[in-house]
């Protein structure tokens, strides 16, 4: 464990903290704009699709676009199966069965 | 027992399935860190100190492509956002706790315990609320991290698990997350918007590209959630 790890770690924990104590710690003075709540709402779909995306189509750094790429076939599968089944364990399991069946078999 | 004694039990059990549920992911995460080439105590320390499991999964990815500090934080920071809404919706309940108690309960605000706690609060509202709620967080805590342990000591055992592609148990996840909110056109553009920026700014350093498509992203939601309700303004008139 370096310096480097332990400021990113400590740093982490202030941002995740601060978050979770705003209305529990401090209470009723502080209040949200309803434009930020609603902006609020777009944050996940945001965040997580800008990390999914370079991960499916990018992995290992090169641009990828094929049936034979593992990485985008299982996160395809994993969005359709939790779209129908509106479950992700089975999404999840899903699609690393498909994920793990291209590693091993292509 | 004590009705202390009772609602703590409540908590640790109706907390069950998401602690079996969130099991595998501990593990995943263990082995994961370790084969990014990190010491297995960066994984534990992340679990015990940063409890936040889709922060702790980017953070890998961060750490590994060369982020600098402030974008990890900062990432962390937007990533975990959503947890100020959790924080205002238990408000009503965790006023009435002391508040050494609310200082220390809201270090476990994770999304488990609070879909927990939040349904415990329709049903009984404040009655026994804090030790219900340490029940449910600190059991659901210690198997995050006991099993984070497991899989970083594992994963360091096991030879080429950097080739296993376990970084793919966080894209299915986040996909399977994204997929079924894919239903209306707003957060259809929202993602087609951070998706296409995080391609395109993916050379960009410090691994800075994702914050700026993330923020594209919201960019064009509430642009979007303006736009209609000018629209349903002028059709009201």
């Amino acid at each position: 464990m370096n310096d480097f790890l332990w400021a990113a770690i400590l740093g982490m924990f202030v941002a995740t903290y601060v978050v979770r104590a705003s209305f529990i710690v401090f209470g009723q003075k502080l209040r949200f704009p309803p434009a930020v709540v609603q902006a609020l709402g777009h944050v996940p779909v945001a965040v997580l699709t800008a990390i999914v995306v370079p991960e499916a189509l990018m992995p290992g750094g090169q641009f990828d676009v094929s049936p034979g790429n593992p990485y985008l076939v299982g996160t395809l599968v994993a969005g359709l199966v939790a779209w129908k089944t509106r479950n992700i364990l089975t999404a999840v399991l899903v699609s690393f069965a498909v994920f793990g069946a291209m590693r091993w078999l292509l | 027992m004590s009705n202390s004694t009772t609602a703590a039990f409540a908590g640790l059990r109706d907390t069950i399935p998401l602690t079996v549920g969130t099991t595998p992911f501990a593990i995943i995460f263990g082995a994961l860190v370790v084969s990014a080439g990190l010491p297995p105590e960066a994984a534990l320390a992340l679990s015990t100190i940063v409890f936040a499991g889709s922060a702790q999964f980017i953070s890998i990815s961060l750490i590994g492509g060369g982020a600098a500090l402030p974008v990890i934080w900062l990432t962390t920071f937007v990533v975990n956002l959503r947890h100020a809404l959790y924080s205002a919706t238990v408000q009503p309940v965790t006023k009435s706790w002391p508040l050494p108690w609310r200082v220390l309960g809201a270090f476990w605000l994770t999304d488990e315990c609070f879909a927990v706690f939040e349904r415990r609060m329709q049903t009984a509202g404040a009655a026994d609320s804090l030790p219900y709620y340490l029940g449910s967080a600190v059991s659901f805590y210690l198997n995050w991290v006991a099993w984070t342990a497991v899989g970083a000591y594992l994963g360091n055992l096991i030879p080429g698990v950097a080739t296993l592609g376990l970084d793919f148990a966080m894209v299915a996840t986040f996909a399977a997350i994204i997929a079924p909110q894919l239903k209306a056109l707003t957060p259809v553009a929202v993602a087609a918007t951070a998706g296409a920026v995080a391609l395109l700014a993916q050379g960009l350093p410090y691994k800075l590209g994702l914050m700026l498509a993330a923020l594209a992203g919201v960019v064009v939601g509430v642009l979007l959630d303006g736009w209609r309700r000018r629209l349903a303004a002028e059709e009201a008139a």
